[in-house]
């Protein structure tokens, strides 16, 4: 277990509806709070990810705007886009330029932030169907929770698995999401609050999806030599994987099988040095439960068709064998599409430096988190470690 | 939008031509220049088959801003005789009624209207295949 880069400090906002602030207060908030809890380093470079802002916000060009917002003259700055991947994409090329760099002074900030509250929810709708392939998302009017919904139904269909045992997942998340000060939506629900909410697309209803909201988060890290000596806890980045899939889940062999992130999860413990029995907790990525049930088979937890049984046996719950979304997930925490690899990280952070209060995982020692765009055209994967488990 | 991004687009959204990769056979819709099976370049227009059977189908209730005024709608996968699968509107139907396996047929519809100069957008939708002789009893 060789480290590739170190974290030394992060933060986030509090995902919601932030009428009264922009895209840029609320990057400018989550970038100061890491600095600072960094120590506040020197920064050579700014990497910011983010899905749709000049869609959503009528602003391009981000990250030099954020660069210069910060106050970080002449700062190398980068914006990574991958939708809703765009977060744990950004945190990778920041790793490639810790470890490209080796040597070099200064920290790397890492932003991922989106505001979605400026535009109308039918209007969020239309812009995700821009992360698919849209020859045939636009043509047909399938929107994601659309996509998903003949996912939930294929996979009823083909294990017998029951909608009512899927939302568990939603279930899960609410209750962690309880205890997080920066969830959107910190409070418990019941399979039943799940299914008296409105239809979004047959099977789905509204609480099964993720929200619409504002959020920004931010991380800082630099490359492993001398982490201790920059900070007292640092937090050691094990492996930062990226892979792709069909982008058209039409052309799928196995639409029930998320293969990018079988490939990115495979090459990431295998470059860690880990099995799945070392992992303490996951966060995965659930725009919808089915999503978040077919990363735990992709991530090789459980067969096809098994993962609502982790679900059903209370192996996904604080206390449970693999802990999932321990802060509250998409579903609970928000997904503010940009940001969300992002807060998986930061959250993946409070647990390694034993700082995520009631949620706290004992003994959590190795985590992995699981980033991906749409229904996992990419799909990025990072495995984080206590310090003292590498040193 | 300008009307060529549509024009370009009218052999695939209008009569479901696809590509047919002459080294393995394997075919794609929409269009392909390479083959992700085999990795060859040479591939060849196909017209696919305007007839398939639902595999599975979803009611769209909450749509894109484009599209609210066709709320709710139905979006079916479907796999096409030739083997291909494609996503696309389900029309002319209770939704009560589709079931996975049913057989239905291309036909060509609107699809959205854009912008202030109101360019029209068509393309296939996919609706039941009409039985007259099992309804019936007696040939057209």
């Amino acid at each position: 277990m060789k480290p590739i880069a170190a974290i030394l400090g992060v933060g986030c906002t509090k995902v919601g509806e932030h009428w009264e602030r922009s895209l840029l207060d609320l990057a400018i908030e989550a970038c100061e709070k890491a600095l600072e809890d960094a120590g506040n380093p020197p920064v050579r470079a700014l990497y910011v990810g983010n899905a749709a802002s000049e869609l959503m916000n009528e602003q391009g060009n981000i990250s030099a705007l954020l660069a210069d917002a910060l106050a970080l003259d002449g700062v190398k700055a980068v914006e990574v886009r991958a939708g809703d991947a765009s977060g744990s994409l950004a945190i990778h090329q920041a790793c490639l330029d810790a470890s490209f760099s080796r040597g070099q002074e200064g920290a790397i900030l890492v932003c991922g932030v989106e505001k979605m509250t400026d535009v109308m929810a039918p209007e969020v709708a239309r812009i995700q169907m821009l992360f698919e392939d849209s020859r045939s998302t636009f043509h047909s009017g399938v929107t994601i929770h659309g996509l998903c919904a003949l996912l939930t139904s294929l996979y009823m269909s083909t294990y017998g698995v029951s909608y009512e045992d899927i939302v568990l997942l939603a279930v899960n998340d609410h209750k962690n999401a309880a205890n997080n000060p920066y969830a959107q939506y910190p409070f418990p629900i019941t399979v039943e609050t799940v299914l008296s909410s409105p239809l979004v697309a047959d099977p789905i209803r509204l609480f099964d999806t993720a929200g619409i909201g504002d959020g920004a988060a931010a991380i800082v890290l630099k490359g492993p030599e001398g982490a201790r000596s920059s900070s007292d806890t640092p937090v050691a980045v094990l492996a930062s994987e990226v892979a792709t899939d069909k982008v058209n889940i039409c052309e799928r062999e196995d639409l029930l099988a998320l293969r990018s992130l079988r490939l990115a999860a495979g090459k990431a413990l295998g470059r860690a040095g880990v099995g799945l029995d070392k992992l303490s907790f996951i966060e995965l990525h659930n725009t919808t439960s089915v999503i978040g049930i077919l990363s735990l088979e992709a991530l090789g937890l459980a067969e096809p068709g098994k993962g609502v049984d982790l679900l059903k046996e209370g192996a996904v719950a604080i206390g449970g064998r693999w802990p999932v979304n321990t802060m509250g997930g998409l579903k609970g925490r928000g997904h503010p599409w940009g940001a969300t690899g992002v807060y998986q990280v930061v959250e993946a952070v409070w647990q390694l430096r034993d700082e995520a209060g009631k949620n706290q995982v004992d003994g959590a020692e190795i985590g992995l988190t699981s980033n991906m765009c749409g229904l996992g055209s990419i799909s990025c994967v990072h495995v984080l470690a206590r310090w003292e488990v590498v040193a | 939008m300008s009307v060529p991004k549509f024009w370009r687009e009218i052999p695939h959204k209008y009569r479901l031509v696809g590509s047919r990769c002459r080294s393995c056979g394997a075919i794609y819709h929409p269009r392909r220049p390479i083959c992700p099976r085999c990795g060859s370049r040479d591939m060849e227009d196909v017209k696919l088959s305007h007839r398939g059977r639902l595999l599975a189908f979803t009611v769209i209730r909450r749509a894109p801003s484009d599209m609210a005024d066709l709320r709710p709608y139905v979006v079916g996968l479907i796999e096409l005789e030739d083997g291909v699968k494609v996503l696309s509107q389900v029309v002319d139907c209770d939704p009560a009624e589709l079931k996975p396996g049913l057989e239905l047929e291309a036909t060509l519809r609107r699809i959205r209207v854009h912008g202030p100069a109101g360019v029209i957008e068509y393309g296939y939708k996919f609706r039941p295949v009409i039985k007259w002789e099992a309804e019936t009893g007696e040939g057209q």
